[in-house]
């Protein structure tokens, strides 16, 4: 059956450009400019959705966004607004969760139970017998509203699954496009000022869009000022989420050709809020049967959808936009019975389930009708104001809470419906004033004097609402009027209490709808003025976001060194190690390791570290930075150092070399490297601003290579320029500087993590490739083989270096690292010795140790807890591999003080759920303790 | 998001930037006790009010800054560098 009426003047829909989609599997006519909701509409379908609790049937309310009655599932996308977003060929539109179909539910007989879910029955219903709750939970979930998640499935019609993000800058960000809106965006445009206008509806124009031909004329008039102004962008289907500390408004696009969503951070030096009035739906029995609409629903379907929402009405008004939906309909065709509010005419049954049948009047008619419109009053959209700070008052005569503008910091102000009423005309200077005022404010206008904007007029509007019935108060949440009595009889008389327990205004509509008759009647239910009872709190997003949008794009940089491509044409396997994407191993890690330990191996350890230190009291820093001496280090040396905090916790540890008097270059771990500079930084500028030090990071100038085995110094010969690598001229520890391979400006310094004869050279970035390629080809008869981070760990592991950060963890102080041989207490001041000092006793914490397995070929994962004798966690396995070069499991561990001694057994428990006996080592080095090979 | 003055850059977003925390005097580290330590390492004031703090311009100029907020409003006055002698 068409609903479809002839052409209107203002319609929006393309009678030239018709489309079909589906709805529930059939197949059904629309044009473009149709929502989903119209489309339908203008089919005859009439219910949309089931409700939440009761499954009863349900309609449009709004027929806007905020429509309770029409969340759809489309594509795979659940839980679209059924009234907002456009119809399109081919769309594949289902109603949610109405199983087994939208016209037989079978959880309607909800309904029959509904003593059975009272108000708060979260709170009473299903909870006890405790052991029962997993049937209860199966059966509750059945229940549960919502769509279904596309199983990433890009949706056919939108082909985007991207979100993004954008920051702006605007003078001034006027959040709601009506006549108000538009006024103030021009005004302040004119001004000088750049001017975000954000509508959340799909045109400009607000409540003139459906109106009579005066305000069509006045319409087009203001939308042609806006576009022949230059300076404003215009967010159209964009809504504001909040607004934030320094006036940050986040806004979120909808509708885009590109992108999902996309949420524009925007800095606006001044916010005009202007969203308008919220229509407040009447609270009666039967006021969610589909077929009861709000005033402002039936002109949108007539005026800009040409859809005829019903044949026989009784339209109840209590306003001027009453009126006007009445004459709408006569003019539509359709046979009006008028009921006014005003004159005492009420309205207080509607009768039928699944569509209106007939209603009751307050003078005891019946009236036969298939649709019933309320025109019974408005709320104020105030929550941006709120989150500004406002805290809006009821205002008796207009009924509705409006803002308290004095409340307002200078940067937000209002303007249109949300601050009064008054004529299309009225609402446009106001608009003016205040984008005048605004781009004052925003410092880009020539007027320096304040104008406050004048007053609005505020018309007398009764309250009306009838209290005591089980009528509809959140009808996204299912909540009755009867439902909010029963939670103050209950003693929650207050909002804020009334709201958690019976959960009103907390559904996806959030109170815009619903919370100034929630208000109202719990003000009737204790007896309190509706002004006294106070509302409940409007906070950010205003409207559901999606969390794709607010997480945006990836944009976590990734870190490649300058051997990447090389890395990547030979076969590593990557491992993401923080920002960095490193070589793992090139296929063989054992044989990698192998080859370090007999021949010569070269390892990219470009992400280490590198701080260049330079100026006079460098040696000052490092005396304060870490825990050892440094004084004494001579032009040419390299020392190892660890860095604690000031509560004595390790927090990096590397290499330091003395390149020149005044010139350093300090080496951290991988994952410190950004960490130890910003904290070498808070002490140069805070503490110790009067030395002269310079700081600068300079780890991705440098390509550096590790340069390791018994063949380590034979390779290096080869490639050295002017560098002596004899054993006498270039001993363990010491640092040189000079050409590599051609290329100057080259470190080296010879220190060992792998335990090994080994070299580290840091190259500058560009050539690190060249000097890779020269080192491969130079000792291809010596052997040497690239070699990944597992054979490095191994390597290290057998030689019992530790890892800050995996053998140490936020609680290992230094004595707790196995490194108290160290710790030089006799400094006068280090960062940590005050607590350094006073710890270290037996009992203070866990300390770092060896382990042996038994039996020793057993690799415990690492993490595996360790067990007392009592079988209570008395530590963790912090490191563990088999050792190729002793066939055996090396493992690193943190235990308790007084079971770190050399011999002392624990158990480890595994993770397939059994244990192993293991006993603490002699040492943590478990290849070459006396260090022979590093110095060879 | 708050705008914080930066004496170097001028107002930034402080997504920009790292917070140090509350200035609190480093006790002389020759002559401390254990309590006094102890409350420098991990007791803060916390006021509800006016606070001096330090911010890191980490994605700005590097710089660490003295900076008086009012932590019940986000209010801020302008910051100084921190070495310039009122960080301590």
């Amino acid at each position: 059956m068409s609903m479809r009426l002839g052409p209107r003047v203002g319609e929006v829909i393309d009678r030239d450009e018709p489309l079909s989609f589906t709805w529930n599997g059939r197949t059904y006519p629309g044009y473009a400019g149709d929502t989903i909701a119209s489309a339908l509409a203008a089919c005859g379908v009439r219910v949309f959705s089931r409700s939440f609790k009761y499954h009863r049937p349900r309609g449009l309310l709004t027929a806007s966004h905020l429509d309770p009655g029409c969340m759809v599932q489309v594509d795979d996308e659940p839980n679209v607004r059924g009234a907002h977003r456009r119809v399109r060929p081919g769309m594949d539109v289902r109603s949610q969760d109405t199983w087994p179909t939208l016209s037989f539910d079978v959880k309607a007989a909800n309904e029959l139970a509904r003593r059975m879910l009272p108000a708060g029955f979260y709170y009473k219903t299903f909870m006890s017998p405790g052991w029962l709750w997993p049937a209860y939970e199966r059966v509750l979930e059945r229940f549960a509203h919502g769509g279904v998640v596309g199983p990433g499935k890009v949706s056919a019609l939108d082909g985007n699954e991207r979100y993004d993000k954008r920051h702006a800058h605007p003078d001034v960000l006027v959040a709601g496009g009506g006549p108000a809106g538009m006024a103030a965006a021009v005004t302040a445009a004119r001004s000088g000022c750049s001017v975000m206008l954000v509508e959340e509806e799909l045109e400009l124009g607000g409540h003139l869009r459906w109106g009579d031909d005066v305000d069509l004329t006045a319409l087009s008039e203001l939308r042609g000022r806006v576009a022949a102004t230059p300076g404003i962008e215009v967010l159209t289907d964009a809504v504001v989420l909040g607004r934030y500390d320094g006036n940050e408004i986040s806004v979120l696009q909808r509708g885009l050709p590109h992108v999902a969503e996309r949420l524009v951070k925007a800095r606006a030096r001044t916010l005009v809020a202007a969203p308008g009035l919220i229509e407040r739906p009447y609270v009666f029995a039967g006021n969610d049967v589909p077929g009861v609409m709000l005033s402002t629903a039936v002109r949108r379907l007539v005026n800009l959808h040409a859809v005829k929402p019903g044949d026989r009405a009784v339209v109840l008004t209590a306003n001027a936009d009453g009126d006007a939906t009445a004459l709408d309909l006569e003019r539509a065709g359709v046979e009006v019975t008028r009921v006014d509010a005003r004159r005492g005419g009420d309205v207080t049954r509607a009768l039928g389930r699944g569509r209106v049948r007939a209603v009751e009047l307050g003078d005891g008619r019946r009236v036969e009708c298939d649709l019933l419109v309320t025109a019974t009053g408005w709320t104020s959209a105030v929550s941006l104001l709120t989150m500004a700070g406002d805290q809006p008052r009821y205002d008796d005569t207009a009924a509705r809470f409006r803002p308290d503008a004095s409340r307002l910091p200078s940067d937000v102000m209002a303007t249109g419906g949300v601050v009064g009423d008054g004529s299309c005309a009225q609402l446009v200077a106001h608009g003016e004033a205040t984008g005048r005022e605004a781009a004052r404010r925003s410092a880009q206008s020539s007027v320096t004097a304040s104008a406050a904007p004048p007053p609005l007029p505020v018309e007398p509007h009764p309250a009306l609402f009838r209290g005591r019935t089980h009528g509809m108060v959140d009808f996204s949440e299912d909540v009755s009027s009867k439902d909010l009595f029963t939670a103050v009889e209950e003693g929650f008389r207050c909002p804020e209490l009334a709201k958690r327990y019976t959960t009103a205004t907390m559904g996806p509509a959030q109170g815009k709808l619903e919370s100034v008759n929630v208000v109202a009647i719990i003000a009737e239910a204790t007896g309190a003025a509706i002004a006294e009872t106070g509302t409940t709190t409007w906070r950010p997003p205003y409207a559901p976001v999606s969390l794709g949008a607010l997480a945006g794009r990836l944009r976590e940089p990734t870190r490649l060194s300058p051997l990447a491509s090389w890395h990547h044409s030979h076969g590593a396997a990557p491992l993401v190690a923080g920002a960095w994407i490193r070589p793992d191993h090139y296929g063989d890690p054992v044989a990698e390791a192998a080859s370090v330990r007999d021949g010569v191996g070269i390892i990219d350890v470009t992400p280490i570290g590198k701080i260049d230190l330079r100026g006079p009291d460098v040696s000052r820093l490092l005396n304060l930075v870490y825990v050892n001496k440094w004084s004494k280090l001579e032009v040419g040396r390299v020392r190892y150092g660890v860095m604690c905090g000031e509560d004595g916790v390790v927090i990096d540890d590397g290499v330091t070399g003395r390149l020149a008097e005044d010139r350093y270059l300090m080496s951290t771990t991988s994952s410190g490297a950004v960490t130890v500079w910003e904290w070498l930084e808070s002490w140069l500028q805070t503490e110790r601003p009067q030395w002269r030090v310079h700081a600068t990071p300079v780890t991705t100038s440098y390509a550096s290579i590790n340069v390791a085995g018994p063949r380590s110094r034979d390779l290096l010969a080869r490639v050295v320029d002017d560098v002596d690598v004899a054993p006498e001229a270039f001993p363990y520890m010491h640092v040189r500087t000079g050409r590599l391979a051609g290329v100057p400006g080259c470190v080296v310094w010879r220190i060992g993590f792998t335990g090994e004869l080994s070299f580290e050279l840091h190259v500058p970035a560009g050539y690190g490739l060249h000097v890779w390629e020269r080192l491969l080809e130079a000792g291809r008869d010596l052997g040497v083989r690239p070699f990944g981070v597992e054979a490095q760990r191994i390597l290290r592991l057998e030689k019992g270096h530790l890892i800050v950060g995996q053998d140490t963890d936020a609680t290992t102080k230094a004595y707790g690292a196995a490194l108290d041989g160290l710790v030089k207490l006799d400094k006068d001041d280090f960062v940590g010795r005050p607590e350094l000092s006073w710890g270290g006793q037996p009992g203070d914490g866990q300390r770092l140790v060896g382990l042996r397995m038994s039996p020793d070929s057993l690799v415990p994962a690492e993490g595996s807890q360790l067990l007392d004798h009592r079988g209570l966690i008395c530590g963790r396995v912090t490191s563990s591999r088999l050792s190729p070069a002793l066939g055996r499991a090396v493992c690193l561990a943190q235990v308790e003080a007084a079971l770190a001694e050399p011999g002392r057994q624990v158990t480890v428990r595994l993770v397939d759920g059994g244990t192993a006996r293991a006993a603490v080592t002699e040492q943590l080095a478990q290849v070459d303790p006396e260090g022979v090979r590093l110095r060879a | 998001m708050i705008l914080l003055p930066c004496p170097w850059c001028g107002p930034r977003d402080a997504d920009e930037f790292g917070y140090a925390g509350e200035i609190r005097p480093r006790p002389d580290p020759s002559t401390t006790t254990p309590a006094e330590w102890r409350g420098y390492l991990y007791l803060r004031r916390n006021t509800a009010g006016w606070t001096r703090e330090r911010w890191f311009h980490r994605m700005g100029c590097r710089r660490y800054l003295v900076l008086e907020r009012d932590t019940t409003n986000n209010d801020v006055r302008p910051s100084t560098d921190a070495s310039s002698g009122s960080g301590s």
